[in-house]
């Protein structure tokens, strides 16, 4: 057939697969590591785990993140801390979701959600205040109005390596872990790292293990 | 001959009959470019594996006119070096004979309103195909005139190549065309279509030659892929009209497209018999305009599919074909055909004058093909004899031989 072969080829194709994913109407799984926006996380008896270090804004690449510590109010305060962020916004516009402020927070303050549809029309918007992004009650990351989630999406979190062991415990094996939580409650780690299977299963609440010698709130 | 409409004069049943068939066909043909549009992007994107629009209305049948509606409300944008009123005539240049083409081609048989018996097609003067053909340079001017009066070299660059290439393929076309006209010996489309019966088509009767030559002068002439070069947009952003923005590009888009149609509907007019086909007796009005359709629906397949399969032409290509290939061969046809008319009519022996016809052509073709090679050996030595006077390429060319 010589020159007409080409002909056949885009013929056939009409009948073959498509591989256009539908997106807005079917999502597919985003990988682990995936990079959304970020949350910031409390305790689980609703302190907020932000100790207004400003580490994250040290390390952020981007400059988009904005933190001002204060000394937590004594008779009711925020953090289990001396000081809290009393000041914390992100500039989405800037943010290149790096995930460096997340590894630089010793607190697990600061994680990252696996939101990634915003579409916001003005630059306040762009602009996440402490407001919006600390974790309701539930743990679960507050829906602003322009964003675009299909339910269940809040639950998926970033994770991230971490290589120390921030709370101490002893059955720490010294290896990286995926460490894949999301709202209050500092899971350990080193947790099940001896039977770990690669990706972590999403941590429902019950999992959540309380927070260790934390409970004293306030400094 | 004629539309018999105007048999018994003119009066006022008439002109309404005429606005209303002008309006229809107006109608129509918009339609016709926003299911084409839709129709294009569809198939194109089942033959690359992709969906293709599907929001806009069920299967995405509304993606062209919200495309238009957005166009429409954009800002329309005037280059501070352009030639304003040129500038702002070009489009119309464009998209009205597109228009005016279409309204000679034959759609169906013919009609009976309000006691008047009129044919299906909006005119039918005696000069039909000639009318086409005058439609189809003046669309040129659009396109030439829209890149000169930009201001700016992009569209000045694409509307050259593009009248250069739409005046090369006219020949082509007009020669190829001209065979259907002696085929049926009228210039009037009504009458080329009515010399076709149901299967009898001046597709076989031409040899088929002139109907291939006309495909592809005729994709040529409405700058569609393979030979779309004229907006190439990877060269020449956008081609003539890369400075055209809301509703001026729309209506370029919107002539491009009814092009499209056009020149696929006076193919089928030419060398598929238009309208006619099987004949049945339910409906008797309906089923020309189903033929007509179904032949019109296939071009304008075959035109998407070619834009699926085929790679761009170069520029050189493009004129090699038209002016080297198309040209000579349609004209060898044209004469071909007119002389077997001769023949048939003065009772000629057949096989003697294809005899000479075939010698005519190898002559034609040796000839041509010797000239060609004249050419080719004095372009060769004026770049050889460039090589020699340039140091750098002497050295590299030592350099090569040292390695």
């Amino acid at each position: 057939m010589g020159y007409l072969d080409g002909f056949k080829v885009t013929f056939k194709q009409m009948f073959g697969p498509r591989v256009t994913n539908r997106y807005p109407d079917v999502k597919r799984p985003k990988p682990l590591r995936f990079h959304g926006r970020h949350v910031l996380n409390r305790y689980e008896d609703g302190m907020e785990k932000c100790i207004g270090c400003e580490l994250c804004a040290g390390v952020c690449p981007a400059r988009c993140i904005y933190v001002r510590g204060a000394d937590n109010p004594p008779d009711a305060p925020v953090s289990p801390g001396e000081r809290y962020g009393f000041v914390y916004e992100i500039n989405y516009l800037r943010c290149i979701h790096c995930d460096l402020c997340v590894e630089a927070c010793p607190t697990e303050a600061i994680t990252e959600s696996k939101l990634f549809e915003f579409s916001f029309t003005n630059r306040d918007d762009a602009i996440y205040t402490r407001d919006e992004l600390l974790v309701d009650d539930e743990g679960m990351p507050r829906k602003q109005p322009w964003e675009d989630w299909r339910p269940g999406d809040e639950k998926h979190t970033s994770a991230w390596v971490r290589a120390t062991s921030p709370s101490g415990a002893a059955s720490y094996e010294g290896r990286p872990a995926w460490s894949g939580e999301l709202g209050f409650g500092v899971r350990p780690p080193e947790q099940g790292q001896s039977d770990f299977e690669g990706a972590p299963a999403e941590p429902a609440a019950a999992e959540i293990a309380p927070p260790p010698t934390r409970d004293d709130k306030g400094g | 001959m004629g539309d018999p409409l105007y048999a018994n004069g003119v009066d006022l049943a008439v002109v309404l009959i005429v606005a209303l068939k002008a309006l229809v066909t107006f109608v129509f043909l918009l339609v016709s470019v926003l299911m084409m549009v839709w129709f294009e992007r569809k198939v194109i994107s089942d033959m690359q594996s992709r969906v293709g629009p599907d929001r806009a209305g069920p299967w995405g049948i509304l993606q062209t006119l919200a495309d238009g509606t957005k166009l429409f409300f954009k800002e329309d944008l005037l280059p501070e070096q352009a030639d304003r009123k040129i500038f702002h005539l070009a489009p119309y240049l464009s998209a009205v004979p597109a228009f005016a083409a279409f309204a000679v081609v034959p759609i169906g048989g013919t009609i009976s309103i309000a006691g008047h018996t009129t044919y299906l097609q909006l005119a039918d003067p005696p000069v039909g195909v000639l009318f086409l053909l005058a439609m189809s340079s003046i669309a040129v001017y659009g396109v030439m005139l829209a890149g000169w009066s930009s201001g700016s070299k992009y569209p000045l660059l694409g509307s050259v190549r593009a009248s250069a290439q739409m005046v090369s393929y006219e020949a082509a076309m007009g020669l190829s065309v001209a065979a259907a006209v002696l085929a049926a010996a009228s210039l009037s489309t009504h009458d080329i279509v009515s010399s076709q019966s149901t299967w009898n088509w001046n597709l076989w009767a031409l040899g088929g030659v002139p109907f291939v030559i006309y495909l592809i002068a005729a994709t040529a002439e409405t700058n569609r892929p393979p030979f779309d070069l004229v907006e190439a947009e990877q060269e020449l952003v956008g081609g003539f009209h890369t400075e055209y923005a809301g509703i001026r590009f729309a209506l370029f888009f919107l002539a491009e497209f009814m092009n499209t149609i056009t020149v696929s509907a006076v193919a089928v007019t030419l060398f598929f018999g238009g309208p006619s086909g099987p004949h049945i007796s339910f409906l008797p009005t309906l089923w020309p305009i189903v033929w007509f359709f179904s032949k019109l629906v296939c071009f304008l397949f075959a035109y998407v599919w070619f834009r699926a399969t085929l790679p761009r032409f170069r520029y050189d290509q493009l004129m090699d074909l038209g002016w080297k290939r198309l040209i000579p061969l349609s004209l060898f046809w044209l004469l071909l055909i007119a002389s077997l008319r001769v023949a048939r009519d003065r009772a000629w022996n057949v096989y003697l004058v294809m005899g000479a016809a075939a010698a005519v052509f190898l002559i034609g073709y040796l000839t041509l093909n010797a000239a060609l090679r004249v050419g080719q050996r004095l372009t060769d030595d004026e770049a050889s004899g460039a090589a020699d006077t340039s140091d750098i390429d002497s050295d590299v060319q030592a350099q090569k031989a040292g390695v």
